[in-house]
């Protein structure tokens, strides 16, 4: 493999990225000014709730929007690199060489009629040019790096001869093998059990560190993203609403839906009378309000927040999209949001 | 509303009652095909020996992995499926008996995982609600029968406006919302609610848990619940089923499962939740994966994954008995039988204080 440029600054670099898709009734705006910078072997969470945006950040990002969604703003730079105005065929290129990506499902992301051994070999000599032997040589050596019990005879083996677990094994041994400097996993522990889950995180994260590589970790799963994440960004419908390092993040958010949606979480330790959600949905692309897109849900909403739309704003380690922490705001973050 | 629900109920009666409830599948390959392999039938065990009571009034929780069982019980009980063996008395009835008899069979509903599948989307809201009214003939004339859906909207906090509506112009939580009211459209006093949130986003859960723990209040209702998400479970429940391969591991007041778990299966699980604290505790992950209920190894369901092993697990299926000193709890293991396992400690204990489960 090539001796790894030294890296300066961030391996992905997320600017103003806006998606849309036409339809019959107008242009629906998916994703809004979405920016991000994630660094060597950093761990970036990107949670939200159904329909904020989160994987589609992420299929923009590996070039594998569903048409007709296409990139109508913005840029995303690999290691300083533009990657989303390339044609095609230079990003498919890039895709599985540079980029890893895995998915929830890991039935649908392996080719049923091909043993694992030979997804893996052929992956490698397409991005690393490796000759048979020393390609099937490196496929058992993932297999059992990724925890696969008895690699030199499952090699031969295919998908469904597999587990759930083991088979986002291979997935995860797939993604990785052409030694990516990014790796996109969206929720790629959403389809395995508890048991299976905290097997497939500790392993994603050892080989995260291990490797140095840079990862994007979409899950709707807040625990998820406290054990495994460096920083976290919160979505919310398509747009970034609160930013910073993970244990700020988690345990005093300052944007109210980040709030909103950590106090949601039913506790494992005691038994609550009544649990806090948010009332109201996420609003569909097409009846996006104006101003702050959380303004109807939001318990703290005031004038500004109607009409004015927030930018990310430094707030303590963190940064949240809310007028709240603007000192020229007429209504300022009450005690609680700010000291968490 | 919902609190002091913990309490003990006095003198209560039995709405639901499960004895060595059992549910086979025959998965045999085809005559001809077994013939030219020499092999026999060949069954699948979804649900194998179960027996609980479910109080008039509360809330008994199935919990456990995809494959463990808990959602065939749940179509056991509500008729959908037949029993290989066992019964199943619904508020002293047979339920055979039960389900032949129209006053009876209103009397228990049930709710499902995907409010976007089980809503027709061809039909009003208000079609939808007043299916079942109309159904049982509880209410006759298209006046009254509005009324009654437009109320039972009020009490899934919908607008009885929404009736005109389709299916798809509401978010999933709403959906759920008007599957909670056609499930109370008939008056039951049974309601099965397999997992219900586990669709809904977390902000969403929490008002449909609020909403269902309200409606059993108000209402008196009895709940089976199937759920995944331990959680959630504990939020609602007053007792909890475990289940694994088909069986029930450890059953247990909902208080006391999770200050003092009992089978090495229930506390790996509750090992295994994400921890939301970020005291760094390295998780350590159950081992192995669950077996194929096919072929399950023999013994102990349990044992290839289980940190107590024994011989004897090996060999002996273990029965649901009550541990040493310890009351409201059975627990089907070996090593809790013969005092090897370590001391109970709380779930979420010392270190763990504030750990949230968290799904969103």
């Amino acid at each position: 493999m090539p001796a790894a440029a030294p890296i300066t600054g961030p391996v992905l670099s997320v600017r103003d990225l806006r998606v849309q898709f036409p339809t019959r009734r107008g242009v629906l705006t998916a994703l809004d000014g979405v920016s991000f910078d994630i660094a060597p072997g950093e761990v970036l969470g990107v949670v939200g709730e159904s329909g904020a945006g989160k994987s589609m950040t992420g299929a923009a990002i590996i070039g594998l929007l569903e048409p007709p969604g296409r990139i109508a703003g913005g840029e995303i730079r690999l290691q300083g690199e533009r990657i989303d105005t390339l044609p095609q065929d230079r990003l498919r290129r890039i895709r599985g060489r540079q980029i890893g990506a895995i998915f929830q499902d890991p039935l649908t992301t392996l080719n049923p009629l091909y043993t694992v051994g030979r997804q893996l070999i052929e992956t490698m000599q397409a991005h690393l040019g490796l000759s048979d032997r020393e390609a099937r040589q490196r496929a058992i050596g993932w297999l059992e790096m990724v925890g696969i019990p008895a690699a030199a005879q499952r090699v031969d083996s295919y998908p469904h001869e597999f587990s759930g677990g083991m088979r986002q094994r291979v997935v995860i041994s797939l993604a990785l093998c052409a030694e990516p400097i990014l790796v996109v996993a969206d929720e790629p522990t959403t389809a395995l059990d508890v048991s299976i889950q905290a097997q497939i995180i500790a392993l994603l994260k050892r080989l995260a560190r291990e490797k140095g590589t840079a990862m994007m970790l979409v899950t709707h799963d807040m625990g998820v993203i406290a054990e495994t994440a460096d920083r976290v960004a919160v979505m919310y419908a398509g747009r970034v609403a609160e930013i910073g390092p993970v244990r700020a993040v988690v345990k005093a958010p300052k944007h109210p839906y980040s709030a909103g949606l950590m106090a949601s979480i039913p506790p494992l330790d005691r038994k609550v009378a009544h649990l806090s959600g948010i009332e109201g949905a996420m609003p569909r692309l097409s009846a996006i309000p104006p101003g702050c897109a959380f303004n109807p849900r939001c318990p703290h909403v005031f004038d500004r927040c109607r009409h004015e739309r927030p930018e990310l704003i430094e707030t303590g380690s963190t940064r949240a999209a809310c007028w709240l922490y603007d000192p020229a705001s007429e209504k300022q973050a009450p005690e609680l949001l700010r000291h968490g | 509303m919902a609190e002091g629900r913990e309490a003990p109920r006095p003198a209560a009666t039995v709405m639901l009652a499960v004895e060595d409830l059992a549910r086979h599948f025959d998965v045999s390959r085809p005559l001809l095909q077994r013939l030219l392999a020499g092999e026999g039938r060949r069954s699948l065990k979804a649900v194998d020996g179960v027996s609980f009571e479910i109080p008039r009034g509360t809330t008994l929780s199935l919990v456990g992995e995809s494959g463990c069982g808990k959602s065939t019980v749940a179509r056991l009980v509500v008729g959908l499926y037949p029993p290989s063996r066992g019964g199943i008395r619904f508020d002293g009835l047979p339920l055979e008996q039960a389900r032949a008899d129209a006053a009876q069979r209103r009397r228990m509903q049930m709710i499902f995982q995907d409010p976007y599948a089980s809503l027709n989307p061809r039909w009003r809201v208000l079609d939808i609600i007043a299916e079942p009214i109309r159904a049982f003939g509880l209410v006759s004339g298209a006046a009254a029968q509005r009324a009654r859906v437009a109320e039972l909207l009020t009490q899934v906090g919908l607008s009885p406006l929404d009736g005109e509506k389709f299916p798809h112009e509401f978010s999933g939580g709403q959906r759920q919302r008007i599957s909670i009211a056609r499930a109370l459209s008939s008056h039951p006093e049974f309601l099965v609610c397999d997992e219900p949130t586990s669709a809904l986003d977390v902000s969403v859960q929490a008002q449909i848990l609020n909403l269902m723990k309200d409606l059993q209040a108000r209402l008196g209702l009895t709940y089976l619940f199937i759920s995944h998400n331990l959680a959630v479970v504990r939020q609602v429940s007053d007792q909890i089923g475990v289940m694994y391969l088909g069986r029930l591991v450890e059953l247990a007041e909902a208080e006391t499962l999770f200050t003092a778990p009992r089978h090495p299966y229930t506390r790996a699980l509750m090992e295994a939740i994400p921890d939301l604290e970020m005291t760094g505790r390295q998780r350590i992950p159950v081992g192995g994966e669950v077996p194929s209920p096919i072929d399950p190894p023999p013994g102990c369901p349990f044992h290839p994954r289980c940190p107590l092993v024994a011989d004897r697990c090996r060999r002996e299926m273990p029965l649901l008995l009550p541990p040493r000193s310890q009351v409201g709890t059975v627990v089907a293991c070996h090593a809790v039988e013969e005092g090897r396992d370590p001391p109970p400690a709380p779930a979420g204990g010392d270190q763990r204080i504030g750990t949230t489960a968290t799904a969103l």
